[in-house]
């Protein structure tokens, strides 16, 4: 039986792991290499490496860290930030990621989406979607807009409908960040999740809010995600993701366990 | 030992060749070097993405001498699209001949409400007696990401059951493929690829 993935993702920001609340406030966490290896040695189905400035202050991706970080890593890793060419995502795989992903770059111009998927497969291609409701729209789920530049600036699309095109160019997985609950521990936002969910094809990685046990189930039930990203929640001891799968098993999910 | 892996520009090779030289193999690329496959004592076919991709072996003549050299009993082992290679072709590239060891085809998933690709960890269900997958217990996972799939027939070594059950791993003599990734399987892909390298001639 297919199994809830359980993803722990690592902020990177100069080459060292990071947390911030809601896109800002940033603090240490860590050096990225050991933190994916921690990970996977406890129980993580996938590891996300994003680095988080790379887009606004127009770095390259770290790839002495992606190399550093793919080096014992024998669990799907997946790389972003600041990828902006079929060649920035060659430089990336040729480091050591089985799978990059794609923001801001893919809504200045999507055809990059099509031209990453004919490479190396669309299995490779994560578009990450940043979300933020409004509470005040009318629908504050389907008028849910994204934005670009790690949060900064509004692209000027809506969610669901991005996703879907997203799909059609040939990417393999939508990673959706809620904005909204970044970093606040207040759970995911189950029911935008379960819009883009229900829109699409392809799996869906829900991002943004863990905190609890319950949070999680939730957005495996509720929210019909395929994952479950997580980053501060298994930062400073507080849990890890085998632990969080034996507390999901008990509550009826299917997850990958022994790990 | 030497290993030697086939790039037909299908995705990415940096994966699989960290895991074989992490289980102390050597391994060698090669494209288009024939002689390469001639003298090989253990291949590897990689590969993601699209079926059509395939093609470059038969351009490159390199279909022939990898049918030679299982022919004189070198341990082959396909992976995802590498072992849907093995078979008589795939419906997502319907003009484009597999090798045809196996006599099957592969086909796309069938329409259904669960998403396509199959991507995440699954758990195998091992049929007795596969080399390969020796020591792996009932219901161990590893790493699916795929839309199209083999058949479950009597050369089946696994099956696995997303939407319906089908070919996880195939095996018969020193011809071995598997749909799944090992070498991003954690600790049960590393012992399957450990069992291929120790498959003897």
């Amino acid at each position: 039986m297919i199994t809830k993935r359980i993803i722990a993702c690592l902020d990177c920001h100069d080459g060292r792991v990071v947390k911030g609340v809601q896109f800002v406030d940033i603090i240490d966490a860590g050096d990225p290499a050991t933190q994916a290896a921690r990970h996977a040695r406890d129980g993580a189905d996938e590891i996300v490496l994003l680095d988080i400035t790379a887009t606004h202050e127009g770095r390259a991706t770290l790839l002495d860290t992606v190399r550093r970080t793919a080096r014992e890593l024998f669990v799907p890793f997946c790389v972003g930030g600041g990828i902006r060419t079929a060649d920035d995502a060659a430089q990336v795989f040729e480091a050591g990621a089985d799978k990059i992903s794609v923001n801001s770059a893919a809504l200045a111009d999507p055809m990059l989406i099509d031209a990453i998927g004919r490479s190396f497969g669309a299995q490779a291609v994560v578009v990450a979607i940043d979300a933020r409701r409004d509470p005040e729209a009318a629908d504050p789920v389907h008028d849910a807009q994204v934005f670009v530049q790690g949060g900064r600036k509004p692209a000027g699309r809506r969610v669901v409908e991005w996703a879907r095109e997203a799909e059609q160019r040939g990417a393999g997985e939508i990673l959706l960040t809620s904005m909204n609950s970044d970093g606040m521990r207040t759970g995911f936002d189950c029911e935008l999740t379960a819009a883009v969910s229900e829109a699409v094809g392809i799996p869906v990685i829900a991002s943004g809010g863990a905190g609890t046990v319950d949070h999680f189930v939730d957005v495996f039930g509720r929210g019909k995600a395929d994952a479950a990203l997580a980053a501060s929640i298994f930062h400073f001891g507080v849990s890890s993701a085998r632990s969080l799968k034996e507390e999901l098993a008990k509550a009826g999910v299917s997850v990958r366990l022994p790990c | 030992m030497r290993v030697t892996v086939i790039d037909y520009k299908a995705g990415n090779l940096t994966s699989v060749l960290k895991a074989l030289r992490h289980l102390g193999a050597e391994p060698e690329v090669t494209d288009c070097d024939l002689a390469m496959v001639e003298a090989a004592e253990r291949i590897v076919l990689p590969g993601v993405g699209h079926f059509a991709a395939t093609e470059r072996l038969d351009e490159t003549g390199l279909t022939p001498a990898i049918r030679a050299a299982i022919a004189r009993g070198v341990p082959f082992l396909g992976i995802c699209v590498g072992m849907q290679w093995l078979y008589a072709g795939s419906s997502e590239a319907p003009q484009q001949p597999g090798l045809g060891h196996f006599p099957e085809s592969c086909t796309r998933f069938i329409e259904s409400p669960e998403k396509v690709p199959h991507v995440g960890w699954n758990s195998l269900e091992v049929h007795n007696g596969s080399r390969l997958l020796a020591g792996v217990e009932p219901g161990e996972y590893v790493y699916f990401t795929h839309s199209y799939k083999g058949p479950v027939t009597e050369d089946t070594a696994a099956t696995t059951f997303y939407i319906e059950p089908f070919a996880a791993a195939v095996e018969r003599g020193n011809v071995m493929g598997v749909q799944f990734h090992p070498e991003k399987s954690g600790a049960t892909g590393l012992k399957i690829l450990g069992n291929f390298l120790g498959v003897s001639r």
